[in-house]
């Protein structure tokens, strides 16, 4: 057997600890989840935010600010000024709910996982990280993981009070919702449009995901 | 894959010669230093940083066997599969199991060094599967039927126009005056192509940068998107991942990514970090039926407890290649195996044998910009010097240089010898400079002077000097 072969000589190797000792270590550390070096960021909230806003224009995302309630206009806006159809695709997130209840002058809106036909996917992220302006998008039944990289622009809704500071204020998040040591299926950690630099080291946007990455941040 | 490692002088003398390779080259030394080192300056903890992902991943080292069984453990808690794989034989054979019971005719594929470690492309084909790489500079080295060149930038030896005649020679669908004039061109054809493989593929194949034990989640980091339209999209996602990918904890992964894309592109985070754990759950509108980890051990637990054991702290950044001298001037083909670069002359005589590819850790001139920059703070100059060591007492060395050494050894034993014949040899050396202070003769070097010209010694020997400086009879020790 290829497991208990590999095993066997981890172990072999590692001559200088018992098993038992190795077991009780590995637990003792994620027991702990040390949190590690952090950067420096800004201390205040209004700062914080203003950091996240910088960072992810400077991965080239575009941002907008508005009201929990203004969503809807300022995704219409956002795409009236791309000169894009006012449709778009969301999940069946209640955090987007009020888009529903939008005029269809406004805007229409569809539900459910895509099938690459969409021009626009909208979603709501669990949370933004202001070191590297990056946003964390979680997978479930509201929120298909397909709108993140099918649609060539991607719409995402973030509450100012859920932008942190750095990753590891991500992780007790989710342990505290889904139970230490569970996960949804998939986080994405997303910073900026797709993009590629591989036809000789040329960036350009827009390689496989979305060619534009647009963030709305809602005062709550 | 073919390897041709042991012709490495070959290689290298033909990869000199070959001018759009060369040209090629200029993008990694413009692009690829300054970005790193402004991002690091640009990081006030950067170097702390360094020396706590190195400490993650020495604990990971020391204990691997325990969290190899805790991650195994909570993959299957989360519904999915590990399948352990000793050789890359046994994981070709594992993944090719996997595709077959999934009915597979096409696979597609996100970037993963293991999979071009373990042959996979070739041995799939050879089956009937069609394996679709989708990352862009993979597609086109696929197009091309070559190797990566290098570990981050697969096609970085390639140019513009290549491209476009390789686009046209194999999407003969498309129009052929259609505009190829621009790179965004050439990215948008190759979007539209690969857009329909991912939404036809039946199974989708990607590597991982991580292995979380906490949590049985596996990462992967990329810019296009590519890897996650790879794994979202397809009935049955496998991640093909070698042992020394684990860490203990979420928190962990996040200290090791925060050096990972600053000393790979310079970036301060990739586009897409993403966490995979197990397939789609009830209720999820989309994600693969099942998931698949594919663990690769194929020699890494040799490494294990040895003076190697460092290597495995190796996060494939490909920072060292980056800034090498010797990668510079030759590209990533010329090593003759997977991996090239200051890493890859480490890891390929670990791979293939240090017979076949002893000559990488020769290649070197030790000036240490590798070790400098490695986000792992992995000693590379002092490997290499190890496998010189093991080659020279396997008696594996040319039998002119062994002689030579050998000779230098017997006179280097005789401290009043030694300095007569340098100061003659520095004597003789200066004589042969003239008035430009430079030969192009030197007695049994002439296939280094056929390139350049020695610069020739200004009269005494350094421990002449010494002794005058310090006065008659000072210790030179």
């Amino acid at each position: 057997m290829n497991r208990e072969f590999i095993l066997e000589k981890l172990g072999r190797n590692l001559k200088n600890s018992t098993p038992g000792k190795r077991e009780s270590n590995a637990l003792e550390r994620i027991r702990n989840a040390p949190g590690g070096i952090l950067p420096v960021q800004p201390r205040t909230a209004t700062a914080r935010v203003a950091h996240f806003i910088e960072k992810a224009k400077e991965a080239q995302a575009t941002v907008a600010v508005c009201a929990s309630s203004g969503v809807a206009n300022a995704i219409a806006e956002w795409l009236r000024s791309h000169n894009l159809p006012k449709e778009v695709r969301t999940g069946q997130d209640n955090r987007l709910s009020a888009l529903h209840k939008a005029k269809d002058s406004i805007l229409t809106v569809k539900q459910g996982p895509s099938d690459g036909s969409d021009l626009t996917g909208v979603s709501h992220a669990e949370c933004g990280i202001s070191e590297t302006g990056t946003l964390a998008l979680l997978s479930g039944a509201d929120n298909p993981t397909s709108l993140n990289f099918l649609p060539e622009n991607h719409i995402v809704v973030v509450r100012r009070s859920d932008i942190l500071a750095h990753y590891e204020e991500i992780w007790p998040r989710l342990r505290k919702r889904f139970g230490k040591g569970k996960m949804p299926r998939t986080v994405n950690l997303i910073t900026g449009p797709s993009r590629s630099a591989d036809i000789e080291q040329t960036l350009l946007l827009g390689a496989h995901g979305p060619v534009r990455l647009h963030i709305i941040v809602t005062e709550d | 894959m073919h390897i041709t490692s042991p012709q490495f002088k070959q290689n290298a003398k033909a990869a000199l010669a070959d001018e759009q390779l060369q040209r090629s080259l200029t993008h990694v030394r413009k692009n690829f230093i300054d970005k790193r080192a402004k991002a690091a300056a640009a990081l006030p903890e950067f170097e702390a940083l360094r020396d706590n992902a190195a400490a993650i991943k020495n604990h990971v080292l020391e204990n691997l066997d325990a969290y190899l069984e805790i991650f195994e453990s909570n993959v299957i808690s989360n519904g999915g599969k590990v399948h352990w794989a000793a050789t890359a034989g046994d994981a070709r054979g594992l993944i090719l199991d996997i595709c077959r019971k999934a009915g597979a005719r096409t696979v597609t594929k996100g970037k993963s060094m293991i999979s071009e470690e373990i042959g996979l492309n070739e041995f799939l084909e050879n089956a009937g599967i069609e394996p679709v790489e989708t990352d862009l500079g993979e597609y086109i080295i696929q197009l091309r039927g070559e190797s990566p060149s290098h570990i981050i930038a697969p096609a970085v030896h390639v140019n513009m126009d290549q491209v476009r005649d390789d686009f046209r020679r194999v999407h003969t669908h498309l129009p052929p005056d259609r505009e190829m004039s621009e790179p965004e061109s050439l990215l948008k054809e190759a979007r539209g192509i690969l857009r329909d493989r991912f939404i036809k593929a039946d199974v989708g194949i990607t590597g991982a940068n991580f292995l979380v034990a906490e949590t049985g989640t596996t990462i992967i980091v990329t810019n296009e998107g590519n890897g996650d339209l790879t794994q979202t999209l397809p009935r049955v996602h496998v991640v093909i991942a070698s042992i020394e990918k684990i860490v203990p904890t979420l928190e962990d992964m996040s200290q090791i990514m925060r050096v990972l894309a600053r000393s790979a592109t310079g970036q301060e985070m990739s586009v897409y970090t993403t966490l995979s754990s197990g397939p789609r759950r009830k209720g999820d509108p989309d994600g693969p039926d099942e998931f698949h980890v594919v663990l690769l051990d194929n020699g890494r637990s040799d490494m294990l407890g040895t003076e190697f054991q460092d290597m495995l702290r190796c996060i494939r950044c490909g920072a060292c290649m980056n800034h090498c001298p010797v990668y510079h001037a030759i590209g990533g083909h010329a090593y003759g195996w997977v991996y090239p670069g200051p890493m890859g002359s480490v890891l390929t005589p670990q791979f293939i044998g240090v017979e076949k590819g002893g000559q990488l850790p020769n290649a070197s001139t030790f000036c240490g910009r590798c070790e400098e920059v490695c986000p792992m703070r992995i000693p590379l100059p002092k490997l290499m010097r190890h496998w010189r060591e093991q080659e020279f007492s396997g008696h594996l060395t040319p039998p002119a240089q062994r002689r030579n050494l050998k000779a230098w050894a017997w006179l280097a034993k005789r401290p009043k010898l030694y300095h007569v014949a340098t100061r003659l040899a520095a004597r003789g050396l200066w004589l042969l400079g003239g008035r430009n202070r430079r030969t192009g003769f030197l007695p049994f070097a002439g296939a280094w002077t056929r390139h350049r010209d020695m610069p020739t010694p200004e009269g005494s020997t350094f421990l002449a000097q010494w002794r005058k400086h310090t006065g008659a009879g000072g210790n030179a020790s």
